[in-house]
């Protein structure tokens, strides 16, 4: 019986060029898929609060600038343009608190 | 009375076309892709005049799809042995101009036959890798190949150190052989790494990605952390093999080479770069540029991560393994990949008689969602095994924040570290001041009538009574707090007292870290 209904739950699987029946993990199924990350968004490596913003929409930075001031695991990280640019978006005020992954400033490449 | 000059010129004639590899065009192909040939590379690495070459006249054993009809110089392999800095070693290029470098059984003979040698010899070995893959017209005897390759890395692993060159692709089961090693080298736009590649991905799971987003230098450097070292330029990559050489023993039964001692060169003053205020962030590599002599550190895996500072650098001319948290890069915390990181670098340090100086100023360990998924239990283990484990000498020195679980696992007292050094500014507790407040006087909080009032007071008084190194200091695990500028002085004297130490295990098969 168990088989029986295990067989019900195999799927397609190709490896290189063959097809092969079989059921998928849990961790496979739930897989995101991969995007190219853009390399003048500016996200927060871990959740925490803006202490201090220094950058307004439109203004040029440099590679290197401060742009905000993020505290996560009790420390002031400094948060530096990762390219030199123009702010394109801010999407955090002095305060606010931010999760993991969140996009904080967007810079266009000028 | 023979004369032999013709026996001499036929040789001179036999292995000078050995010596063209695959021939001018395809070695005009290599060059336009900004590759040198396998011999030249050899040439860049070794001392000068050298280099021995090995059994370039092997021939392959491939009899099936017309493969007996065809010639492949050196079997598409340089072998060899020479010298860095007069360091002996024994190197292998693979040879991507004939044949595409392809792995046959013949190839894979010269490349242990290379690898034995090294063993028995006890020097370092280094391999470049720039192959196709498997020679498919081979078939199993490829893998054999392969695979006895994969039996002598792993043989071989803490006994001498081996070294591996990325410089091409090197995909499916080749990339084995790498990871297997002690150092991975890459270069910026050569260097392509991975199991199965972009047109397989797309062909089962349907995702676009292209060969440099999937396995490039840059990826193995700074997300996967399959590469120790990143190079723009093959030149470079040659410059960071021969500084390594020049940090790590020829195998375990030796020290690193001595050099004169030299006072650190930086112009930094060491009492000015941590903050008094453990929220502010630093750069603890210009810790370690004050502790070094002539302020020389070779980071490994710079680029991956960062939150963990590992190196080499020398005191009194004799070579350290350094383990530093970074609180400039996610405030210094551990998590799954700097754990990772650091065990593997603990280990080697291990094998190789070079004693560790570890300089905490950490958090604890990252929580999320993400990390206890990923499984930073059997990660974060990693480090408390790697310490536990080793019986170089361990010095230790809190520069600030030791909290929690950190404070175990980064080299302390508990896990056998032979001296531990404080510095007045370290905060060696528990956890940190306010979580801690926050748990201890709960009652006292909740009952106040200005709650926040009383949080504050409660984190202060805790601050001042727990939040600094003499209660650690009272209880003798820790031996000395110490100014900053006396840093260096401790840590010679440390390591002169420990120059004879030793330290034994129970006999064991062997242990079993929390791979």
């Amino acid at each position: 019986m168990e088989n029986k209904s295990q067989e019900n739950k195999y799927v397609d699987f190709v490896v290189e060029v063959r097809k092969y029946k079989t059921l998928l993990n849990k961790k496979f199924e739930e897989r995101k898929p991969w995007v190219k990350p853009y390399e003048g968004d500016v996200v927060a490596h871990l959740p925490g609060t803006i202490v201090e913003l220094d950058v307004t929409v439109g203004e040029y930075v440099e590679e290197g600038q401060l742009l905000l001031i993020h505290e996560a695991m009790k420390m002031h990280n400094r948060v530096v343009a990762p390219i030199k640019g123009q702010i394109t978006a801010v999407n955090v005020n002095t305060g606010d608190r931010v999760p993991k992954d969140f996009l904080m400033v967007k810079i266009e490449p000028k | 009375m023979t004369d032999l000059s013709k026996n001499i010129q036929a040789l001179r004639e036999k292995k000078a076309v050995v010596e063209m590899g695959g021939g001018e065009a395809a070695i005009e192909k290599q060059i336009a892709m900004g590759k040198l040939t396998a011999r030249d590379r050899i040439l860049s690495l070794l001392d000068q005049d050298s280099f021995h070459e090995y059994d370039m006249f092997v021939k392959h054993d491939g009899r099936d799809f017309g493969m007996d009809k065809k010639d492949f110089p050196g079997d598409g392999v340089v072998t060899g042995t020479g010298t860095i800095f007069g360091a002996p070693v024994c190197i292998y290029a693979q040879d991507f101009t004939v044949a595409g470098g392809s792995l046959g059984l013949q190839h894979a003979r010269k490349i242990t036959k290379i690898m034995d040698h090294a063993l028995k010899m006890k020097c370092p070995i280094i391999g470049i890798n720039d192959s196709g893959g498997a020679r498919i017209q081979e078939g199993v005897g490829a893998l054999a190949g392969y695979g006895e390759i994969f039996y002598r890395n792993t043989i071989a692993s803490g006994v001498i150190p081996q070294i591996s060159l990325i410089l091409g692709p090197c995909a499916g089961g080749a990339v084995y052989s790498p990871a297997l090693t002690d150092f991975v080298f890459v270069v910026e736009n050569i260097s392509k790494m991975f199991i199965t590649g972009p047109s397989v991905i797309k062909t089962v799971l349907g995702e676009d990605i292209s060969m440099e987003d999937l396995g490039g230098a840059r990826v193995h450097a700074e997300i996967t952390g399959n590469a120790h070292f990143f190079a723009k330029s093959e030149q470079e990559c040659f410059e960071q093999v021969k500084q390594l050489v020049s940090f790590i023993p020829w195998n375990n039964q030796q020290r690193a080479k001595s050099f004169e001692s030299k006072e650190p060169a930086t112009a930094l003053n060491i009492n000015n770069i941590v903050p008094a205020d453990p929220k502010q962030p630093y750069d603890v590599r210009d810790i370690i540029k004050c502790l070094v002599d002539d302020s020389e550190f070779l980071e490994v895996q710079e680029l991956w991560a960062a939150n963990i500072v590992i190196g080499f650098g020398r005191m009194n001319g004799e070579t350290i393994g350094f383990v530093a948290n970074q609180p400039m890069v996610l405030a210094g915390v551990l998590d799954c990949d700097s754990a990772d990181k650091a065990s593997r670098f603990i280990r080697f340090c291990d094998s190789f008689n070079i004693p560790i100086v570890t300089l905490e100023d950490m958090p604890g360990y990252l929580p999320g969602i993400d990390q206890e998924h990923a499984g930073v239990i059997r990660h974060g283990a990693k480090v408390l095994y790697a310490y536990s484990e080793a019986t170089v000498p361990k010095i230790t020195v809190i520069l600030r924040k030791a909290y929690g679980g950190g404070y175990i696992a980064m080299n302390s007292r508990h896990l056998g570290a032979d001296f531990m050094f404080a510095w007045p500014s370290a905060e060696i507790a528990v956890m940190g001041p306010e979580g801690a407040a926050n748990i201890i006087f709960r009652k006292e909080i909740m009952e106040a009538e200005d709650q926040e009032a009383m949080r504050q007071e409660k984190v202060k008084e805790y601050i001042e009574k727990f939040a600094n190194p003499y209660v650690a200091a009272s209880r003798g695990f820790v031996d000395s707090v110490i100014e900053p500028k006396e840093t260096r002085a401790f840590i010679l004297h440390a390591l002169q007292l420990s120059t004879l130490k030793e330290e034994y295990r129970p006999a064991k098969k062997h242990g079993l870290p929390p791979f």
